[in-house]
């Protein structure tokens, strides 16, 4: 699964980083908590947060994201956007709730992979 | 002080990267400063990632708490050790702070997404070794290895 085949599934308004929407989703993590997203998203996961300082770059970046989803209206700060067009961090936003968010982007990523085969 | 880079021949790498306390401008600019460098000696992505999450939860750290500070990075062919030294308020009670969802953090600094009281413990799960000391007034001192071992393909 592709970033740009969610953003069109998504309609998701694209502020940074559209050079970098061929990248691969492997998969996603939410989470406000930095340090927690620190330690368990992974490289390739979509992060979906509601976080719009410029740390989320740093974060975004370290791990390797392939991009962040910013949630309920959320518009990342100035100084976010100028650092993650500089970095190349693709920042996506849109007006749907978290829920929603989440859960379509779920459905998207389990759609592609298949059923699981442990259920 | 930066010693020769890691190559065949010579396997110290050594260097040292100041942080700024009391602002999160910078913050994490020193965490992709060493990933960089540690992605260059083609380490490996686990120890990277690792090193990445312990520097930058140091980083976090001296920008939350302290007046200044520094990361300084050694790297030999077995181990990557990452030391984050601090002049600040210092910890009063380390066994407290090493606590999961303990800290001291601000409404300001909580509302960021930071001081979950989770970034001490992140930095002890991925380090190997783990040290932590700290005097009151003057400042914390930490100190992480993480072993290279058998992953590390860069000699």
């Amino acid at each position: 699964m592709y970033l740009e085949d969610i953003v069109k599934a998504l309609d998701l308004k694209v502020v940074s980083g559209e050079e970098r929407l061929a990248a691969e989703v492997l998969g996603g993590y939410v989470g406000d908590l930095l340090s927690d997203v620190m330690a368990n998203s992974k490289e390739g996961d979509l992060w979906i947060t509601r976080q719009i300082h410029q740390n989320i770059v740093a974060v975004a970046s370290l791990k390797d994201h392939a991009g962040i989803i910013l949630i309920q209206g959320c518009k990342p700060a100035a100084d976010t956007l100028d650092k993650a067009r500089k970095e190349g961090v693709p920042i996506m936003v849109t007006d749907m709730p978290g829920f929603e968010v989440i859960g379509r982007v779920y459905n998207i990523i389990a759609a592609k992979k298949g059923p699981d085969p442990s259920i | 002080m930066t010693t020769n880079v890691l190559s065949h021949e010579i396997a110290v790498y050594e260097n040292s990267f100041p942080v700024e306390g009391g602002t999160y401008e910078n913050a994490g600019h020193v965490s992709s400063q060493i990933k960089a460098l540690l992605k260059r000696m083609k380490i490996s992505k686990e120890v990277v990632r690792r090193a990445a999450l312990v520097t930058y939860e140091s980083e976090i750290n001296i920008c939350s708490y302290a007046r200044s500070g520094k990361i300084v990075l050694r790297v030999t062919p077995e181990h990557v050790t990452i030391e984050a030294i601090d002049e600040g308020q210092g910890i009063v009670d380390i066994e407290l702070a090493m606590q999961e969802g303990y800290s001291t953090a601000t409404d300001r600094i909580r509302e960021m997404g930071f001081g979950a009281g989770m970034g001490l413990c992140n930095i002890k799960n991925f380090s190997d070794f783990f040290r932590i000391t700290s005097e009151i007034g003057k400042g914390t001192h930490l100190k992480m290895v993480i072993r290279i071992d058998k992953d590390f393909d860069g000699i």
